[in-house]
């Protein structure tokens, strides 16, 4: 990231964060090691017995999985760095769950119907990531954090899961992923966050 | 839409903010009233992204929410946390006429506007009273008389931000309603509620679900998070409660 004219220097400030770690800190993010929660409005209630997992083609249903079901999918474990709009950053996080590849053919598919998706959670939340950000190991739906069962201040019992991307895209209490044709911008990318956001860019907001 | 149709949006860019005035709100917590000249307006409830640049270069970047109501001078108000990077700077050693930038605003979510209808229920953990205060300061200045409540809960009372200001806004306007907890020292006489915010302090200070009240919520997140559930349990619809979570997960 360049700036056109040199910052003010902040007189006084000197931070702390200039660490051994910062070629895997992106621009703007300083280290955590707690977990902070971001969630536009109040947790739901996780209801195992009623969750069910669907993946569409617009409108058309590929495929549908009960708590038990999804479960018995095969599992994947990955150790990842995630990245938060609001500059944390939390290193070699711990998460099992079904990589999105291992749904795409639990469906039956050899590849994403469509170039676009909308992610749907319950309260009503959505976001959007292009289907190509999924595939291919990069992004899978977490049941487990650190070994134990998704807590639902983070997501629980199912988030999406693409560290990649900036962790807003990575949607809490997830329950299902409709392939578009076009990009439909989900909730925060209709409230004035970027409609890809690579954190390595800095692409935070609309316009970055 | 398609993405091809959509304006291209115009890049948030950082700018120079000086400080004008430092106002001491509480032992840990300032307000920067800020001159930002080219700061094209806010609405309540929006937040910025701040960043301080050293001598060498580094820099750090935090988000904190706007204070001042939309039309007044840019203000933040930062509680300073003892191995905070940012706070501690922002609320500790800077001084009149130090500069740093900032970006926004930001949010279109958390947000009140005078064409909000129905009551207004606030609940405020510690600082997450920023964004709320620029509600009050807003609703205030429209001259809004729908009824409205905060609930703010503070540690002691010599924690308690914008006092002052409160009595006087809940004095003016006799729709307004400001309701103090304290949960760790009371003062002799103390007749505010004395614990955290729960189900019973959320339904008697509240409005009723049918009455259909916006609420915003902010603040540490475990007074978020309890806060929220319980205001669901007493029947407020999901998509009416606004959050905005600030603090660590505690875990
Ligand atoms: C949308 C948004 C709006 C915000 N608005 C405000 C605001 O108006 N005023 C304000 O003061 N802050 C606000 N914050 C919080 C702010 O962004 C910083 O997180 C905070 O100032 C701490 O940053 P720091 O650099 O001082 O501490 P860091 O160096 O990031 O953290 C230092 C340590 O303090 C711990 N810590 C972090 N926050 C807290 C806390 N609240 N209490 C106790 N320990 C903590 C961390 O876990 C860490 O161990 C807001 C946050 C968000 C996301």
């Amino acid at each position: 990231m360049t700036t056109m004219t040199e910052p003010p220097i902040s007189r006084g400030f000197r931070g702390r964060g200039r660490g051994d770690q910062s070629a895997r800190v992106p621009p703007g993010q300083h280290l955590v090691t707690d977990f902070p929660v971001l969630s536009a409005g109040p947790t739901p209630e996780p209801d195992l017995s009623g969750w069910r997992f669907t993946l569409e083609d617009g409108d058309t249903p590929l495929g549908a999985w009960s708590w038990a079901e999804f479960n018995a999918l095969p599992q994947t474990d990955v150790v990842v760095d995630i990245h938060c709009v609001t500059t944390w950053s939390k290193l070699d996080t711990e998460w099992r769950g079904v990589s999105f590849d291992t749904l795409l053919e639990a469906a039956g598919l050899s590849e994403p119907p469509g170039p676009f998706t909308l992610i749907h959670c319950d309260g009503g939340y959505t976001t959007n990531v292009p289907s190509e950000d999924l595939v291919d190991g990069k992004a899978m739906v977490a049941t487990l954090y650190d070994g134990e069962a998704l807590h639902p201040e983070h997501g629980g019992p199912a988030r999406l899961l693409v560290p990649h991307l900036y962790f807003w895209k990575s949607a809490k209490w997830v329950r299902r992923i409709q392939f578009l044709d076009e990009e439909q911008p989900g909730f925060w990318e209709e409230n004035g966050y970027h409609i890809y956001g690579d954190p390595w860019r800095e692409q935070r907001y609309d316009g970055d | 839409m398609t993405a091809t149709d959509a304006p291209a949006p115009a890049r948030l860019r950082w700018m120079t903010a000086t400080a004008r005035d430092i106002i001491d709100e509480t032992p840990r917590v300032r307000t920067l009233v800020l001159d930002v000249p080219e700061w094209p307006g806010h609405k309540a409830g929006q937040h910025v992204d701040v960043r301080l640049t050293a001598d060498d270069g580094y820099q750090a970047q935090r988000s904190y929410s706007i204070a001042s109501a939309p039309g007044a001078a840019l203000a933040l108000t930062v509680e300073r946390l003892e191995d905070g990077e940012v706070s501690f700077y922002l609320a500790g050693d800077l001084r009149v006429g130090d500069r740093f930038e900032l970006r926004g605003p930001i949010g279109g979510y958390f947000v009140w506007t005078a064409a909000l209808e129905g009551p207004l229920f606030l609940v405020a953990g510690g600082s997450g009273v920023v964004p709320l205060m620029a509600m009050l300061r807003a609703r205030a200045d429209a001259a809004v008389r729908t009824p409205a409540v905060l609930l703010y809960s503070s540690r002691s009372e010599a924690d308690i931000i914008y006092r002052a200001e409160l009595e006087r806004l809940a004095a003016e306007d006799a729709a307004l309603k400001v309701v103090h907890t304290l949960t760790r020292a009371q003062p002799s006489g103390w007749n505010g509620f004395s614990r955290r915010v729960d189900r019973a302090m959320l339904e008697e200070v509240g409005f009723a679900p049918d009455t259909r009240p916006r609420i915003f919520v902010c603040g540490p997140t475990p007074m978020v998070e309890a806060a929220a559930s319980s205001l669901r349990a007493l029947g407020h619809a999901a998509n009416l409660i606004k959050t905005e979570r600030f603090g660590p997960s505690g875990r």
